[in-house]
């Protein structure tokens, strides 16, 4: 079943909608799809208020359930919050909160995303061809329960304190991050191919963060522990090019892996001599 | 307004009644003999139980380290929260509900009376604000006085009638209910970065005991006729072998008793009940204290039952807090009330996994089933630092049934599992001991007259929960009472239906009692004092004080000072 939306305005309050999940969408005829409740600014609303929702069921579809939303949705929150499986594509921006605590299936949206995209995912994959926002694969404000599973991959840059708290699972950014990437960090994997703001791994005690281009500094925490001739990322994805690799964060008696690739990086050199 | 509750099965343990069918009339918020038949509102009460409001011996449900605590927790919000009704406003938080929340959940489960249990006096103000601002429910607090610099130094002198009139007009000053002892010479000790080992180690710069402490508040509390005793959080509590800590408590006022009264309230005892040298070798010692208090009439206690989940423990005691901070590593805030107490808070989570988590959950039921006497162990949470309040319906069954005992103690950790009492206590509560439990012993505990029970003359502050006792066993039906006592029938409070199958249907503001404690003779307000206030308090004396218009209803309750 494939589940198109078109929203009928340009949405000028934020929208909580995590009805849209593929899990709730599944087995259910257009009408109950409209009837679903969502939140326009301190106002219920149905879906169908705010989408025109067309259910096409041709022979040759896949058998789960897949949305596709077709205009601008930053202004709508939560979507695919908690979904465990089916597939949501998302054809321009998406908004806060996307593919919160997601257990499975896929998200792919073809625009920007703004925070907490993938906030306490469990599992799944959520792919984003444009930018995102601050705090990707974060927990939300005050929480520790990182993100325990599942792959995000980020086609442009990305804001602040991405996968902080991480336990589990795999953020690979093709972009640039933003400052804390691996913010208290206890396992998993962050990749990040181009340039990196400042205090990358910041009290992590495990996992691994890659960074292959421009770091302005490593933190005085982290210790030097040799050099990597490649890195792997994940099963069939190897960066082949030189690494120093640190160990840290120290204050937090831990042992993450931070590796940084030489060749942006001649202002690290200083620390050859340490090996 | 007239109210006619018919039909209904009474449990009202101070009047003896245990399960009668009878009807219950209501005038002007109060218990009557009976009412006008004809005019009066009535509420068809077959097939359910009957209770006094549920009273809530202590609960922090206000001030500043609570206020902390929701600062502290965006995300214990973010999963729990209410939208606002036609009659209800909203709020957010599962273990540190906002105010308008913890009235309504509290209603909601017919619970109407609650003590918050630890006020620095310096924050008397803030408390007052909080308490003022939560719906429905009367409240009270007491003000931390076991590391109160004056009282240190009066006891210290030996000086207790002095002391008496001071804490009396500290009492009115903060418009406090009872004397709370938090780790008494402890907390001083942290504002130093050390605590006291046990009941005779000295205070430093004060030369006084935790021992001096308690009797010495123990005999203020008897001079000033205060109606609850002593509240008491234990020396070395949460450490292994603290149990003996706890004995020596209860022991050391022995002496102090008289006509078999209590003298000692020991609050969240399970907490203080913990046998074995480290967390390895942690055991229960429920027994040995369980086995003491049988046998003694001067203490009452309250269970301070863990709840597996995800809570927010605050206490006033900051060096174990500081522990509970290394064992955890969570975040934590940790305070020093300038020259009065200190105050901690850590987020934690209870696991069923895990061995001391699992034994202490069995520790708390041990000493309800264990403890002969239901009048002598209320049942509490400490909430949220067992679990949050809304777990009470959970305890209700555990008590209530063996085999709700036995499908929790199925999933906890194995060697807690092995080790725990429980399984060799047939002993399951019924519904006139969980009244006492739940109602009746609080309100007697805490000496109010008019709650807790159904008399002529009482607070019509009136559970109805819809369970059959006649047709249904409440030790096989364990869900069943769960259900029913998560959301009550009808509650009412002063008269009117606040509640009624858990849906909130009227926002009421709730009283604020205090003790208007009259001595003969006021306390001295010296110059010496004032001076001090200047050099060691941010607030000036002049503001120090929380008068009455301060509280949004004012319930003084007046008590004759020996002194």
């Amino acid at each position: 079943m494939i589940v198109n939306l078109y929203p009928v305005k340009e949405f000028r309050l934020p929208i909580i909608a995590e009805c849209i999940n593929p899990d709730i969408f599944q087995d259910k005829k257009l009408r109950e799809i409209e009837k679903l409740e969502v939140w326009e600014g301190n106002k219920r609303k149905s879906l169908g208020e705010l989408f025109k929702v067309e259910v096409a069921e041709a022979e040759g579809t896949p058998e789960a359930t897949v949305i596709a939303i077709h205009g601008d949705v930053s202004r709508v929150r939560r979507i695919g919050a908690g979904m465990r499986s089916g597939e949501i594509i998302v054809k321009g921006d998406a908004g806060m909160h996307l593919g919160e605590e997601m257990r499975g299936g896929k998200i792919t949206v073809y625009g920007n995303v703004l925070g907490w995209a993938g906030s306490m995912m469990r599992g799944g994959t959520i792919e984003i061809h444009g930018n995102a926002g601050d705090y990707l694969g974060a927990p939300y404000r005050g929480s520790t329960e990182g993100m325990n599973g599942g792959k995000i991959i980020v086609h442009g840059n990305i804001g602040n304190e991405a996968g902080a708290h991480m336990r589990k699972g795999l953020i690979k950014v093709y972009g640039n991050a933003g400052q804390f990437v691996g913010f208290r960090m206890h396992g998993g994997t962050i990749y990040v191919q181009k340039n990196c703001g400042g205090r990358a791994g910041a009290c992590m005690t495990d996992g691994t963060i890659v960074v292959g281009g421009f770091l302005e500094s490593v933190l005085p925490t982290f210790t030097i522990e040799g050099m990597r001739k490649k890195v792997k990322i994940e099963e069939g994805e190897v960066v082949d090019a030189p690494f120093y690799l640190f160990l840290g964060d120290l204050t937090e008696n831990g042992k993450g892996r931070l590796y940084v690739a030489k060749e942006p990086n001649p202002h690290l050199s200083h620390y050859e001599k340490l090996l | 307004m007239e109210l006619l509750i018919r039909n209904g099965f009474v449990y009202d343990p101070i009047n003896g009644i245990n399960g009668e069918k009878m009807d219950i009339a209501v005038k002007d918020g109060k218990i009557v003999e009976k009412v006008n038949e004809r005019r009066a509102k009535k509420i068809d009460a077959t097939g359910m139980v009957v209770m006094p409001g549920g009273v809530d011996i202590h609960s922090h449900i206000a001030g500043g380290k609570v206020n902390s605590g929701r600062l502290l927790r965006p995300e214990d919000h973010y999963k729990d929260f209410e939208r606002k009704t036609a009659v209800t406003r909203s709020g957010v938080g599962y273990s540190i509900p906002s105010t308008f929340t913890t009235g309504y959940r509290y209603a909601r489960m017919g619970w109407t009376t609650v003590m918050d249990p630890a006020m620095p006096p310096l924050e008397a103000k803030h408390t007052h604000e909080e308490l003022s601002d939560t719906p429905i429910i009367d409240k009270a607090s007491y003000p931390l006085l076991g590391d109160w610099w004056f009282v240190l130094e009066y006891l210290g002198d030996g000086r207790v009638e002095e002391c008496a009139r001071h804490v009396a007009w500290m009492i009115k000053a903060t418009k406090g209910y009872a004397i709370k002892l938090v780790n008494p010479g402890g907390l001083e000790a942290w504002g130093f970065g050390r605590n006291v080992r046990n009941l005779d180690d000295q205070v430093p710069y004060f030369g006084i005991t935790p021992r001096e402490i308690i009797r010495g508040l123990c005999k203020v509390n008897k001079l000033l006729n205060l109606p609850h005793t002593i509240h008491v959080h234990t020396n070395n509590l949460g450490k292994p072998g603290n149990y003996i800590t706890a004995l020596e408590t209860m022991r050391c006022v022995e002496d102090l008793a008289q006509d078999d009264k209590p003298v000692i309230h020991i609050t969240h005892c399970q907490f203080s009940a913990f046998k074995g040298d480290d967390w390895r070798t942690l055991e229960s010692g429920a027994e040995e204290i369980a086995n003491y208090v049988n046998a003694h009439s001067h203490v009452t206690m309250d269970m301070g039952q863990v709840i597996f989940t995800d809570t927010t423990t605050m206490t006033a005691d900051g060096p174990f807090q500081y522990i509970l901070y290394t064992l955890s590593g969570n975040k934590w805030v940790n305070h020093d009330v300038e020259t009065e107490t200190s105050a901690g808070i850590v987020p934690f989570h209870y696991k069923r996994k895990s061995y001391v988590h699992a034994t202490q959950w069995s520790i708390g039921l041990e000493l309800a089933l264990l403890i002969k006497d239901p009048w002598k162990i209320l049942m509490t949470t400490d909430h949220p630092n067992g679990g949050p309040f809304i777990a009470y319906p959970r305890i209700v069954a555990w008590l209530m049934s063996r085999k709700a005992r036995e499908a929790t103690l199925k999933k906890i950790n194995p060697k807690a599992r092995s080790r725990s009492l429980l399984p060799t206590i047939d002993r399951e509560l019924g519904f006139y001991e969980i009244a006492i439990v739940t109602r009746a012993g609080q309100a007697k505990a805490l000496g109010l007259k008019n709650k807790g029970h159904l008399g002529v003359g009482a607070d019509a502050d009136i559970a109805i929960y819809n369970f059959n006792p006649e047709t249904m066993d409440p030790s096989k039906k364990y869900k069943a009472v769960r259900r029913a006592f998560k959301r009550a029938a009808y509650t009412i409070k002063g008269g009117q239906v606040v509640a009624k199958d858990g849906e909130v249907l009227k926002h009421i503001e709730g009283a604020t009692m205090w003790l208007n404690v009259q001595t003969s003779e006021e306390a001295k307000i010296t110059e010496e004092m004032k001076k001090r206030f200047k050099e060691y308090w941010t607030v000036e004396f002049e503001n120090y004080p929380v008068s009455e218009d301060y509280l949004a209803i004012s319930q003084p309750i007046t008590v004759k000072a020996d002194v």
